[in-house]
């Protein structure tokens, strides 16, 4: 009788809502079991658990480092150090594997055969061999390839090429900070600039030379901070040191490891396949209609693509191209193989086999990934709203 | 991209082992023993190996293992079960080791393992013994006009491997010389080798038994030389679970037999005519006399099977290290009594 009461009382929307509660606490039940009985039996096995080993001294070094660190450091430290450097060679990967794969796209689409079916033979090679392999063949090739230190490659006599890596010269400023602070008001004057453009535009069609005007903008202000606002800069130019009969060094300016450029090269050619064929895919899906529409308007082939094409191909691009850039940074996880520090070797490796925290620092890694995949994809997603199409 | 993956399925495998062994722990307490009943059940040791290092576990084509540290995983399958070659061998990385041990999925680690106190009383291991006394050397090039570590100097690049004591006692050693130095560490000692052999580094460093070895695999080996100079203590050897005591006496005593057989002149092709030797020590090491066995539920044959099947440390040596021109000096491996620090509590 009761329960005949219960079940009438059911409105449609607690009907929904029932079997979700109560599979989210039974998931809820299932992790806190898995978590007691991991517990105990790691105590049965004499293995503790915390997170306190993260303030201990690491006690190891790294080659690469974008922030200042040494083995005296905690392991949190360590941790940072890989994480920054995944973060490095993901950016310059996806920077670089955008501008390839766009080319590339763009270019296996060309009315020129020969650059149409390079396109398509650079796709299809780079496409079909495991990424790993391609990190090894650039690693191991280019260190045979290149010369040893003191053959270095010269350009200019500033910046050295050799298998221990590239040097460059080091930027020495003096009052960086108003230099920067001039950049960055450059770059708020154009984002007005641009605002009054379109309103100017919009309004009384007439066109501003934007582009001029901007450009004008961010070289001259930074410029002025030489002359007016104390900021200098000098080079610290690397230079060649004999350390024994057959060895020898380059000290000083700024070096750029092997396994950074291999590693980036590896992965932004192998990602920009991917995305090459998003482009070339997006660029297809524009109805012909829309350039045979433009082109009889009078627009220029440019402007078609630019005011015409990219737009609508981009909502088709875009949502593909973030997967491919999640791809890329989880894949930058293969540096261990070629010793680039990246988080997977720095923490989930030498930490994690120095203190033995197998549970602790896969868990950390594992949610540093996670972060870092959701970080870009609630990105690309808030760009991909933007481009997409406004219904008026 | 294979290594890395298994690497990952590993640690999901321990956390979900220790989830789904239950209560089931270690059975310390008496003469119980949970890893021998399993292993006696499943007819094989699970001995976890190195992923190939010459003299010490090694694959060949056909895919048998050989090595010193092969030997001890032979040696207790040769007590336990009455024959050395029911062992199943486990390739696993430095990084990959431990958490395979304390996970189950081997029960004897016997990877060239360097025994420390963190790794003996942190992370859940025991160490049973040491089968091999190393320290940690430099490989240099020889025209490089080094001779000497003090003949370092600030920005030398070294390369090594990741995950191993080598890392630590590198930085220590630097530092202790204030010399600036590049770091390089791989996961593999192969990927070490060819880096190491295209000039990425001006040095390699390791155990100076794993420069000897891998020193084999550079394109022109005869080019390189170990620096004199050893800078660590590296006592290499076999490690098991914390909390099952009896099978951490099985793998200690399996080794000791090997080292002790030596000591007295006891080896494969002697060891059974020895039966009726008039020297208690060997009576008791060829299970003639006394009922060492049962103190850990094995019968009294148990010695003389390691003896006759694995051979004593002498042999396992001489075969392994020393005929390959690997370290054909054993130096501190060498039995206490002709000088070197090999010396082992009796059998009795």
């Amino acid at each position: 009788m009761n329960l005949k009461n219960f079940k009438l009382n059911l409105s449609n929307k607690n009907k929904d809502l029932i079997p979700q509660v109560i599979t989210v606490l039974l998931l809820i039940l299932v992790i806190i079991y898995f978590t007691i009985n991991a517990q105990s039996n790691m105590g049965n096995r004499g293995i503790s658990f915390g997170f306190g080993f993260l303030s201990q001294e690491s006690s190891f070094d790294i080659t690469f480092s974008l922030i200042d660190y040494d083995g005296s450091h905690s392991y949190a430290r360590a941790f940072l150090v890989g994480l920054l450097n995944t973060i490095l060679v993901s950016a310059i990967g996806i920077f670089f594997a955008t501008i390839l794969g766009v080319t590339i796209g763009i270019g296996r689409l060309s009315q020129n055969y020969l650059i149409a079916k390079s396109a398509e033979w650079y796709v299809e090679i780079f496409r079909n061999i495991p990424l790993i392999l391609q990190i090894f063949f650039w690693y191991f090739a280019a260190l045979r390839a290149l010369p040893l230190t003191v053959d270095s490659i010269n350009f200019y006599d500033i910046s050295f090429l050799n298998v221990k890596g590239w040097y460059v010269p080091r930027f020495i400023w003096t009052n960086f900070s108003v230099f920067l602070y001039s950049i960055i008001l450059a770059i708020i004057l154009i984002i007005f600039l641009s605002k009054y453009a379109k309103k100017q535009r919009d309004e009384f069609g007439k066109q501003l030379p934007t582009l001029y005007i901007s450009l004008g903008l961010l070289i001259i202000l930074p410029l002025t901070t030489f002359l007016a606002g104390g900021v200098s800069l000098s080079f610290e130019i690397p230079e060649l040191e004999q350390l024994s009969q057959t060895v020898y060094v380059y000290k000083g300016g700024v070096s750029i490891i092997p396994e950074l450029i291999s590693l980036a090269l590896a992965l932004s050619m192998y990602t920009a396949t991917f995305i090459a064929e998003n482009v070339r895919a997006g660029i297809l899906g524009v109805n012909k209609g829309q350039k045979e529409a433009a082109a009889s308007i009078g627009l220029t082939k440019g402007q078609i693509l630019k005011l015409v094409v990219m737009p609508q191909a981009l909502r088709i691009i875009i949502p593909p191209t973030t997967n491919q850039y999640l791809n890329l940074t989880k894949n930058s996880s293969l540096a261990a193989a070629i010793a680039y520090p990246d988080i997977v070797l720095v923490f989930a490796g030498t930490a994690l086999m120095q203190t033995g925290r197998a549970i602790e620092i896969i868990s950390i890694t594992m949610l540093t990934y996670l972060s870092l995949s959701l970080s870009i994809s609630v990105f690309m997603n808030w760009y991909n709203k933007k481009m997409a199409i406004k219904e008026k | 991209m294979i290594k890395s993956i298994r690497t990952w399925i590993l640690v999901v495998l321990a956390s979900s082992l220790l989830v789904a062994c239950g209560q089931g722990g270690g059975g310390s307490g008496s003469k119980k023993s949970k890893t021998l009943d399993n292993t006696k059940k499943a007819g094989f040791v699970k001995c976890g190996v190195s992923q190939g290092l010459p003299g010490f576990s090694n694959a060949d084509e056909s895919g048998n293992w050989t090595g010193i540290d092969v030997d001890v995983c032979r040696a207790v399958a040769a007590a336990v079960l009455g024959d050395a070659d029911k062992v199943k061998y486990t390739p696993l990385s430095a990084k990959e080791r431990f958490t395979a041990l304390t996970s189950g999925e081997i029960d004897v680690l016997a990877r060239n393992t360097t025994w420390t106190l963190s790794r003996d009383a942190d992370i859940g291991l025991t160490f049973v013994g040491v089968n091999f006394y190393d320290g940690q050397g430099f490989m240099v090039r020889k025209n490089s006009g080094i001779n000497s570590v003090n003949d370092f100097k600030d920005g030398i690049s070294a390369c090594t491997n990741t995950g191993t004591t080598t890392e630590l006692n590198m930085r220590d050693f630097f530092n202790s010389k204030n010399i600036k130095y590049e770091p390089i560490a791989f996961e593999k000692a192969d990927e070490v080798v060819q880096a190491y052999d295209a000039g990425r580094c001006d040095t390699y460093t390791t155990d100076k038994s794993g420069l000897a070895a891998q020193r084999t695999k550079l394109s022109a080996p005869d080019d390189h030389k170990v620096l004199p100079e050893t800078i660590s203590k590296e006592p290499l050897g076999p490690v098991v679970r914390q909390g099952d005591s009896v099978w951490e006496d099985i793998v200690r005593w399996s080794l000791n037999t090997m080292i002790e057989a030596e000591e007295y002149g006891v080896n494969s092709s002697n060891a059974s005519s020895l039966k009726d030797s008039d020297n208690p020590a060997i009576k008791r090491l060829v299970g003639a006399e006394g009922e060492l066995g049962a103190a850990f539920g094995l019968d009294n044959e148990w010695s003389l099977r390691i003896i006759e099947q694995v051979g004593n440390y002498g042999e396992s040596y001489k075969k392994h290290i020393a005929d390959t021109n690997i370290l054909p000096n054993r130096g501190p491996n060498e039995l206490w009594t002709k000088g070197g620090i090999l010396y082992v509590p009796p059998a009795r």
